[in-house]
């Protein structure tokens, strides 16, 4: 049933991809108006790119999670296969799958933006798209619970990052920790202690939340 | 084909903040029986058939479908009932064809029978248009189709006549006769008092969250 | 509650107040032993122990009914304040390196722990009620969220009031506190959330969920912080406090433990009526024909 709630998934995003659009440009103009907070300093900039970045990335993060929702609540589709019966647990992954992918692909994207205003390119593609991966993984598990929850009340634009953003606190440190380890430079080989506790994170929170989802979306 | 089950409802009561949609509702149906159950707005017809379909939880009472209870047994309800509720349960964003596969796929079904279903409710040739251009009436139609998808014991309809058009009127007749002959419970509320009391075996009225009157379909006066 | 329980727990705190404060407060200040034979270790754990047991008793059976109890409770916090804060400003001599402004560890110390233990009795609740569903554990839940918000806004602020004299900054990006600050903004979140959700089955449900999800992050929270500060600056925390001056920390300990259990103990209550009220069944017949259910 997971294969099932997937390609549902991929189908609904597939379709609705001037969204992703719409929210790519939302974290572009987000991370030139830090720039404007710092100032035309290049070397600064540089230092703050990797903190940028996953800003940028958090911020659209909101739109997204929260609109992978609203297809599922307009006609409240959610509740029609839950009778059918469908396994919350699989409906859970399969949405918090599609999210993530559509995170990595929006942290991908934002890279050449990053790279462009704020000098801040590198060679180590690969391990930035590692990092780029964990750390959406560990922004989409708890996002779609909380998205889920927030898409059955009123105020969910407000509450959603309310709930959301004390609690990736440690994903977000170690995110732009290791992602400024790989533009500036790791002398010390600190990355590995970030990675570890990213890939704790994501462990931790994709079996918690997947066991937890079916109290959220049962009345 | 669906063998039948029965229905069994016993002090059934739910509450919408303040107000008791369902105060106090018992009633049973032997299976492959056709109840119809009318009453005035905001008698609880809908609240009722959320209830026993397992989509919201009574507040008080109990009720069993096919022996099993709606409460400590939902999944064991839900593989056994259908709903068409108001909501129509569709993806606005995808084809007709698509949601009723995405309804097989999460059923483990194959997705042969999807075009018969889809001509069977006069949407054959709107199959590959996205349900965002259908109107209410097509939508009705679909959720039907996904009804019938499902290949239920029990059929709960919501307000089956609501929205269609005088052949969509005769759809739904066909198609309680066709699922009454294969041997499925069929629960329907309705205003349509006349036609239904025509197909139905049994009925009842609701008022105020409660039975007001219970008897044969033959008795209801229209 | 039962009597019986309640007067448990009395015994327990009074054991733990014995053991932990009284025995010292004898042992410096009138040159007795009180000790009864009883290594400091072992004082120390039972003091510990009676304490924590007290709290679980109070907690699980109190069925918000007697006022006066929590009340008590209270009373008895304040009082154990005022010695605390009596000791820590007009005893207790200044410390070594930092003078006067340590003073300020007697209060912030004891505000940790209990910070601490109030969302931990939180989380208690929401797993509690998220396994048997009764609602008595939402009521517990919520007022444990509440007072436990209290308690690390207080924190913050005392850290805060700390940090300024000292590094002369407002904020120092202590692990400890930094982990306090975002746990404040999680579970003011879920305070948050259930203003929004009307229904009160799903209030619950997803308090508890939400509750739950916050908690585990707590120890993620802090080692990450403490990595991530560690790349900057060597600070410590003076925390630790020589043995003249248990009498003020502990002193204080015991009053905010009192006031914590005081204040769930009456908010519980508070929640429970309200509860009660949005779960009441359906009326009889008689009062439905008078319109909707009051």
């Amino acid at each position: 049933m997971l294969i099932a709630a997937l390609r549902k998934e991929l189908l609904l995003q597939w379709r609705s991809r001037a969204q992703f659009m719409a929210v790519f440009v939302f974290g572009a103009a987000a991370l030139l108006l830090f720039s404007f907070a710092v100032g035309p300093v290049a070397e600064m900039l540089r230092q703050f790119s990797a903190g940028f970045l996953w800003l940028g990335l958090l911020l659209s993060s909101t739109l997204t999670l929260a609109e992978s929702f609203h297809a599922e609540m307009e006609n409240r589709a959610l509740e029609g296969l839950l009778l059918l019966p469908a396994n919350p647990r699989a409906l859970y992954y399969g949405k918090a799958i599609a999210n993530w992918l559509q995170l990595i692909l929006l942290g991908i994207a934002l890279v050449p933006v990053m790279v462009i205003l704020y000098d801040a390119g590198t060679t180590r593609v690969g391990s930035l798209i590692i990092v780029i991966a964990l750390g959406t993984a560990g922004l989409s598990a708890p996002g779609t619970l909380y998205a889920a929850m927030t898409a059955q009340v009123r105020s969910k634009q407000t509450l959603l990052p309310l709930l959301l953003f004390p609690l990736i606190v440690p994903a977000l440190l170690a995110s732009v920790k290791a992602t400024s380890l790989i533009i500036l430079g790791d002398p010390m080989n600190q990355s590995s202690a970030w990675i570890i506790l990213l890939v704790a994170f994501d462990a931790i929170y994709w079996s918690l939340c997947g066991l937890l989802f079916g109290r959220v979306v049962e009345e | 084909m669906a063998t039948s089950a029965d229905v069994d409802a016993k002090n059934l009561a739910r509450r919408y903040g303040r107000r008791w949609a369902l105060a106090d509702v018992s009633f049973t149906l032997p299976g492959g029986a056709v109840l119809m159950v009318a009453g005035p707005n905001g008698s609880g017809k809908s609240t009722l058939l959320r209830t026993l379909s397992t989509a919201v939880r009574p507040d008080g009472g109990s009720a069993r479908i096919g022996g099993f209870d709606v409460v400590r047994e939902r999944e064991d309800v839900r593989k056994l009932v259908a709903l068409l509720s108001h909501a129509s349960y569709l993806y606005d964003s995808l084809t007709a064809k698509q949601n009723l596969a995405v309804v097989a796929d999460h059923l483990g079904r194959s997705r042969s029978n999807i075009d018969a279903l889809l001509d069977r409710v006069a949407l054959g040739r709107r199959a590959d248009d996205t349900v965002a251009t259908f109107s209410a009436g097509m939508r009705k139609r679909l959720s039907f189709a996904r009804v019938l998808l499902q290949e239920p014991r029990v059929a709960m309809l919501d307000e089956p006549y609501g929205q269609l058009d005088p052949e969509g009127f005769v759809l739904v007749e066909d198609v309680v006769r066709e699922l009454k002959a294969g041997g499925t419970t069929v629960i329907m509320a309705t205003h349509q008092l006349a036609r239904a009391s025509a197909i139905a075996d049994e009925a009842m009225l609701l008022e105020a969250g409660r039975v007001a009157w219970r008897g044969k379909a033959s008795e209801v006066p229209c | 509650m039962k009597r019986n329980l309640f007067w448990l727990a009395i015994a327990l705190l009074a054991a733990a107040v014995y053991f932990g404060l009284l025995v010292t407060i004898g042992d410096q200040y009138l040159h007795a032993d009180l000790s009864l034979g009883l290594p400091v270790v072992a004082r120390t754990l039972v003091a510990f122990l009676g304490g924590l047991a007290a709290v679980v008793i109070l907690l699980i059976a109190d069925d918000f009914s007697n006022l006066s109890r929590p009340k008590a409770l209270g009373i008895a916090g304040v009082v154990f304040l005022l010695i605390g804060s009596y000791f820590g400003l007009f005893v207790a001599p200044p410390e070594q390196f930092m003078g006067e402004t340590q003073r300020i560890m007697y209060v912030h110390v004891p505000t940790a722990w209990f910070a601490l233990v109030a969302m931990t009795l939180a989380f208690a609740a929401a797993v509690v009620f998220l396994f048997g569903g009764n609602h008595d554990w939402d009521a517990r839940l919520e007022a444990s969220i509440e007072v436990g918000v209290v308690l690390a806004f207080l924190l913050c602020c005392q850290g805060a009031i700390w940090a300024k004299p000292t590094w002369g900054v407002w904020w120092d990006w202590d692990p400890r506190l930094t982990t306090t600050a975002v746990l404040l903004f999680a579970f003011l979140g879920i305070l948050a959330l259930r203003k929004f959700v009307d229904d009160p089955h799903r209030r619950a449900m997803w308090s508890a969920v939400a509750t739950i999800i916050a908690y585990v992050d707590v120890p993620i929270v802090y080692f990450s912080v403490k990595w991530w500060n560690s790349l900057h600056q060597q600070q410590s925390s003076p925390n630790t406090v020589s043995k003249p001056f248990w009498i003020p920390l502990r002193a204080n300990a015991f009053g905010i433990l009192l006031l914590m259990m005081a204040f769930i103990m009456l908010r519980s209550r508070i929640t429970a009526l309200r509860l009660k009220h949005e779960l009441a069944p359906p009326p009889a017949l008689d009062e439905a024909e008078l319109g909707e259910a009051v």
